[in-house]
């Protein structure tokens, strides 16, 4: 099949940017996104044209590196799926796409369609983990968690941290994202110790970066190419308001950390 | 940037600073204000009752005024709430995103959901225009400050009034079918089971309400409501 | 070259004990003047990373992708093994330990395995304690399920995800370090040469990916922890940005590589498919537990898998290997798969495919039994082919998957470059010639969380480091040298894209030091490799500048460093006239097809040394000395 792109090209952050065209041409229906681009790109080294940066590693849907709007949304068409797993049979020939990239103040175009994410690690960082030191850990199963309490929170953990939601969210807020880590860690018994402190500190971070406050519109439930639910905004504002109650005084009282 | 290495966020300036806390606001003063617009509906489709009724029930609330203004200014604060958070949200808001989409598709946001920030405004316009209209007067060129029957049938007898105040609640009524299922997970309460039925109630709640609001003005305007005496 | 593997003496229950009381401490208001390089942060490098800057370390960690938690270990599906014996089904540190010797073919050092099959129990304590969120089972207490090589269950596993659950636990507790400041996190950042000063290791010289920029950085000691080198076959299951930069720069540098041969293939992966192909996806080995492997009983038998009887299948691994049957280890799985379709009997359009089935486990577990187990494999399959493996058998191939050599590390961990130590599939330690299922994630983590936070400090302790920084003229000549290269890439400007040399090389590797091995094609491969190598610096086209993020001139620097690498481990192949684990010398088999070990002359690990450019490199032998596990012929049936 053949195909019309039209992609967002920038050279750098600071460079202007805009919507270029190009053909692909003899597409294979077995091939991956990714792959019909690295053909196109193939083409545009031997015309002497810059290759499009995008960005990607695994080409398996597990690291989180891939990812841009194709026509609009997030890694594309097929449900629940990174745009390196999509695959070119769900395209029709002569069909025309439109590729940009992640658009939010949080993550800054790079290159091309290459974004800057390191806010996500930063949110992280601001309290997305339990403490513990290397070697001080008791017995595996001295810690009993239920069953059903380890699938949900396996459910949050499969975020892959790709930014898909912060992109198809019109607030371009980082909820689903932050609230997946928020119920992962503290759906289990080891995350409890920790609960408030993260709640409320990786919450303070996504202001801090400029994400957007989340309307519950669900539009990044539908982008998650983990299928991670908007129930786990809700945890997150669970934890997030009983934290912010519990401690609403605890400074007056002279309370720090 | 780097990681907030601020003290723990938990002085009472930051606990109000926190996007969630100020959605949570915005949830608890929308949910106030949705239980008022169910008696104020409650109350004003009296009107179907006769002008007796309604007039009876007007006099009775007005009769005590501490309960009256108490009232009044309760519904201020949580308007004014609801309005200030949403003020500071669509500030931070419109940061987000500088660059929009050459394209943008929509997977699974409903009109209504998307529009909050438009009906929400209509709405408060929408209120002091009412006000002046139904409550003060001053919009109205028949009012009368006893009979509010009358105040309804004859004010919705201008069509472009009636019209105006049609639009108005079909926002209202979009705002709610989003709202009132919005203010669960605001809040933090979020199931798999319960969930789906709220949505379904907030969808009814549209619906329904609209139905009750726009009967009034269009019962004015078929003359299904009948002047109980003629002032002019 | 001197190898001094430092392997303790004694009984090898207490040699890790010993060996630790024995190594010099740092004394803790010391740490924090101590400045480390940690390049990677996988489950190796983002652990030690965590845990070195717990210990009050001051760390640097580097990875190229823009997040350290996007490092290759995120892909790893199927579990991380332990000796915990919870199953009650007779598990013990020794049976490990004795497992993964017999795994590798008796080609790895015996108290390195034992160490590990000791920290492994404490690995899955540790990442319990950090919210890794294991299956369960209804009462509350931790899952395992068997792997391939073990008659145990003692992998423990998160759904298909175990790699990238273990590795989220590794990245948390990194940028809680990050956020602590005793780690400083360099993404997108690619090492590209290495620092020597006095004989030791004293630091890195890195490209910022973004800005292009080359950056100097010095430290007190050097840790690699950046991975295999799969992608030298160009089709791997690996990720597409692993290569073998970092660790072939400080080869070059003075770093023994040892046994570069040493790579493992996967048996259950989807097949090719095409020209345009990027890389293959790997089908947990897991899935093995429940599908049964077959092809037609007859060559050339195109009829649909559905349509062909029972008693036409050939399910050839339950027939040669009764006792493990589908649960042979991988190298023998795969050599299996390889040869049913040398004989024509392959599936699929290729030819070059054997199936994975189902139907029986589905009809004698239900579908939700197996969609639990498998759910998020059936649906990659399903995404990647549009078929459906509930319906139709899978059709698998062997794939290039691990690279069990490395750079040469003693006991603990440090390299023949004092001050540099490699941890993770980045070194050669603990597989010898074949990797047991299960085994790296649990290899990295013992690296990072528990050997090299007390050998580190033994290396820092015990020697007197002169103050170093980056304004030693060590710098400016490594910086040149990295400038010039990256100069002479960029002024090619020849005909040929990085990517068609890295797949003519690929093909080259897998048709000749692939599955099967043998004098004739690893001669002919070496001198193949030589010619593209110089042809690629005449004819490559990298286009664009080095001053901005280019992901050609990325590319292409890698290529070129496993057009190097690509002829060592031709060399190591050739030199090895045995078949062992994954290397398989088709002049070295037992008439039923079965690899041949030559004990007498080859229980030794090959550590090259580099001879320089355009000149043969030098073979080193350690001797490897096998005291409780005894070499016997591995044997499966
Ligand atoms: C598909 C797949 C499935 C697997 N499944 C399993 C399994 O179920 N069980 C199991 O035990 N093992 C499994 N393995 C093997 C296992 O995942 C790896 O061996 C292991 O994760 C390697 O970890 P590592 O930390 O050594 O390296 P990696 O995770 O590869 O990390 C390398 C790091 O080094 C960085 N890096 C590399 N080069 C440079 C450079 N030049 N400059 C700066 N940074 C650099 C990278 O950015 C990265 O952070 C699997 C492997 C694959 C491919
Ligand atoms: C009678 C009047 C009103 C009622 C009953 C009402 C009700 C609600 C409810 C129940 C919510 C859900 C809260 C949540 O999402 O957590 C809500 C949200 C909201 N309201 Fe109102 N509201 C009214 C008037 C207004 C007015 C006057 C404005 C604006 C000036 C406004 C703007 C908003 C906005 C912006 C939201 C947030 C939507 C979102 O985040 O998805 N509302 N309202
Ligand atoms: S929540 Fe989903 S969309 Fe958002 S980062 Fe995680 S995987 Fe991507
Ligand atoms: S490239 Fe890893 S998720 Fe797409």
């Amino acid at each position: 099949m053949n195909l019309t792109l039209h992609v967002w090209r920038q050279a750098n952050a600071a460079a202007p940017g805009r919507m270029e065209r190009y053909d692909a041409r003899n597409v294979s229906e077995d091939m991956s996104f990714l792959e019909m681009l690295d053909v196109v790109n193939e083409q545009l080294i031997a015309e002497s044209k810059e290759p499009i940066a995008f960005e990607h590693d695994c080409r398996e849907g597990i690291c989180g590196s891939c990812g841009f709007m194709v026509n609009g949304v997030a890694h594309g068409p097929q449900r629940g799926t990174t745009v390196c797993q999509l695959h070119m049979r769900h395209f029709k020939d002569g069909e025309e796409l439109y590729l940009e990239p992640w658009r939010a103040t949080a993550f800054p175009v790079l290159k091309d369609l290459v974004v800057d994410r390191g806010a996500l690690d930063r949110i992280i960082a601001a309290g997305g983990y339990v403490s513990v030191r290397t070697g001080s850990a008791p017995d595996g199963n001295a810690i009993s968690v239920p069953k059903e309490a380890a699938d949900i929170s396996m459910d949050a953990a499969a975020c892959i941290g790709c930014g898909a939601c912060v992109a198809a969210c019109p607030n371009a807020a980082a909820a689903l994202f932050t609230g997946a880590k928020i119920s992962h860690l503290g759906t289990l018994p080891q995350g409890q110790a920790e609960r408030s402190r993260r709640a409320l500190r990786m919450v303070e971070q996504l202001s801090l970066e400029d994400f957007g406050a989340c309307t519950n519109i669900g539009e990044c439930e539908a982008a998650c190419p983990k299928q991670i639910p908007i129930e786990m905004i809700a945890r997150m504002n669970h934890d997030h308001l009983k934290a912010a109650w519990q401690t609403r005084g605890a400074r007056k009282s002279g309370g720090g950390e | 940037m780097s990681t907030a290495a601020l003290a723990p966020p938990n002085s009472a300036r930051s606990l109000f600073s926190s996007v969630i806390v100020k959605k949570a606001i915005m949830a608890a003063t929308g949910a106030a204000l949705y239980l008022f617009v169910t008696v104020h509906l409650l109350g004003n489709l009296q009107v179907f009752l006769g002008p007796e009724a309604i007039n009876t029930y007007a006099a009775k609330l007005k009769s005590i005024p501490e309960i009256l203004w108490g009232a009044r200014l309760g519904l201020l604060t949580l308007v004014g709430l609801h309005i200030l958070t949403t003020i500071q949200l669509m500030k931070i808001n419109s940061k987000a995103r500088p660059v929009a989409y050459a394209k943008k598709a929509n997977s699974a946001s409903t009109a209504a959901s998307r529009t909050m920030y438009l009906s929400g405004p209509t709405i408060a316009a929408f209120i002091v225009y009412h006000l002046l209209h139904l409550t003060v007067g001053s919009a109205h060129p028949q009012f009368s400050e006893t009979d509010v029957y009358s105040n309804i049938v004859f004010g919705f007898r201008v069509w472009w009034v009636s019209a105006a105040y049609l639009v108005a609640m079909a926002l209202l009524c979009t705002h709610l079918s989003h709202g009132v299922q919005s203010m669960f997970q605001s809040l933090g309460f979020n199931h798999p089971k319960h969930t789906p039925r709220i949505k379904k109630f907030a969808h009814a709640v549209g619906l329904i309400y609209f139905a009750g609001f726009a009967s009034m003005p269009l019962a004015a305007l078929s003359g299904f409501l009948p002047p109980f005496f003629e002032r002019l | 070259m001197k190898l001094d593997s430092r392997i303790p003496s004694g009984p090898i229950e207490q040699a890790w004990d010993q060996a630790r009381f024995d190594m010099k401490l740092v004394n803790p208001a010391n740490k924090r003047k101590f400045n480390v390089i940690v390049v990677g942060s996988g489950l190796a490098g983002g652990s030690a990373a965590a845990s070195l800057g717990e210990l009050g370390y001051n760390v640097k960690c580097f990875c190229f992708q823009d997040s350290p938690r996007r490092a290759h270990s995120i892909a790893a599906q199927g579990g991380i093994n332990a000796a915990k014996n919870y199953q009650n089904d007779g598990d013990s540190i020794y049976r490990l330990f004795y497992d993964t010797v017999k795994g590798g073919d008796f080609r790895a050092r015996e108290y390195n395995v034992y160490r590990l099959a000791q920290n492994s129990v404490n690995i899955i304590d540790q990442c319990v304690a950090q919210g890794v969120p294991f299956a369960r089972e209804y009462g509350g207490a931790l899952a395992n399920r068997s792997f391939g090589g073990a008659q145990v269950s003692r992998t423990f596993y998160a759904r298909g995800q175990t790699g990238q659950q273990l590795l989220l636990g590794a990245y948390q507790a990194l940028e809680a370090q990050v956020d602590a400041g005793s780690v400083k996190m360099y993404t997108r950042t690619e090492m590209l040469d290495l620092v020597i000063i006095n004989g030791k290791a004293r630091g890195i010289i890195t490209r910022n990916l973004v800005t292009g920029q080359i950056e100097s950085h010095a430290a007190d000691a050097v840790i690699l922890a950046t991975g295999g080198y799969g992608n030298v076959f160009y089709l791997s299951t690996n990720a597409k940005g692993s290569n073998c930069t970092a660790i072939w720069r400080a080869h070059k540098r003075g770093a023994a590589f040892a046994n570069p041969c040493f790579t493992q293939i996967h048996p259950t992966c989807i097949p090719v498919s095409g020209d345009y192909q990027s890389k293959l996806t790997l089908m947990s080995e897991s899935l093995r537990n429940d599908g049964r492997i077959w092809v037609p009983l007859k060559g050339g038998d195109k009829r649909s898998p559905s349509q062909i009887p029972e008693n036409e299948r050939d399910y050839y691994l339950e027939r040669r290997y009764p006792s493990f049957g589908n649960l042979v280890p991988r190298d023998v799985a795969s050599r299996a798969a390889k040869a049913v379709c040398d004989e024509g009997r392959g599936v699929g359009e290729t030819g070059l495919g054997v199936y994975l089935d189902f139907a029986d486990s589905i009809k004698r577990l239900g579908k939700n039994a197996i969609e639990e187990r498998y759910g998020n494999l059936f649906e990659m399959y399903n995404r990647i082919t549009g078929e459906d493996p509930y319906t139709q058998p899978m059709r698998i191939y062997p794939a290039i998957h691990y690279t069990m050599g490395g750079l040469w590390v003693d006991y603990q961990l440090m390299s023949t470059i004092p001050g540099m130590f490699v941890l993770g599939e980045a070194n050669f330690s603990d597989h010898g010639a074949n990797r047991l299922g299960a085994s790296a994630l649990m290899q990295g983590l013992s690296d990072g969380y528990f050997v090299i936070p007390y050998t580190l400090g033994n290396y820092l302790a015990s020697n007197k480091l002169e103050k170093v920084d980056t304004s030693a003229p060590e710098f400016a000549a490594t910086t040149k040298e990295v400038n010039d290269t990256i100069a002479r890439m960029l002024s090619i400007k020849g005909k040929r894209t990085v990517s068609s040399y890295h797949r003519e090389l690929g093909k080259i590797m897998w048709d000749n030091c692939g599955m099967g091995r043998n004098a004739e094609g690893l001669t002919k491969a070496i001198q193949q490799i030589q010619a593209l190598r110089q042809e690629y610096w005449q004819n490559v086209n990298v286009p664009g500048s080095g001053a901005d993020l280019n992901q050609q001139l990325e590319n292409a620097g890698r290529v070129a460093d496993f057009l190097e690498l690509g002829e060592l481990m031709c060399r190591d192949a050739l030199a090895r006239n045995e078949s062992c684990g994954g290397h398989f010398r088709e002049e070295y088999q037992t008439e039923e097809g079965e690899a041949m070990r030559d004990d007498e002359n080859f229980q030794y690990a090959a550590a090259w040394e580099y001879g320089g450019e355009n000149a043969e490199p030098i073979l080193n032998k350690e001797p490897l000395e096998f005291k409780y596990v005894h070499p016997a012929q591995r044997s499966y049936k």
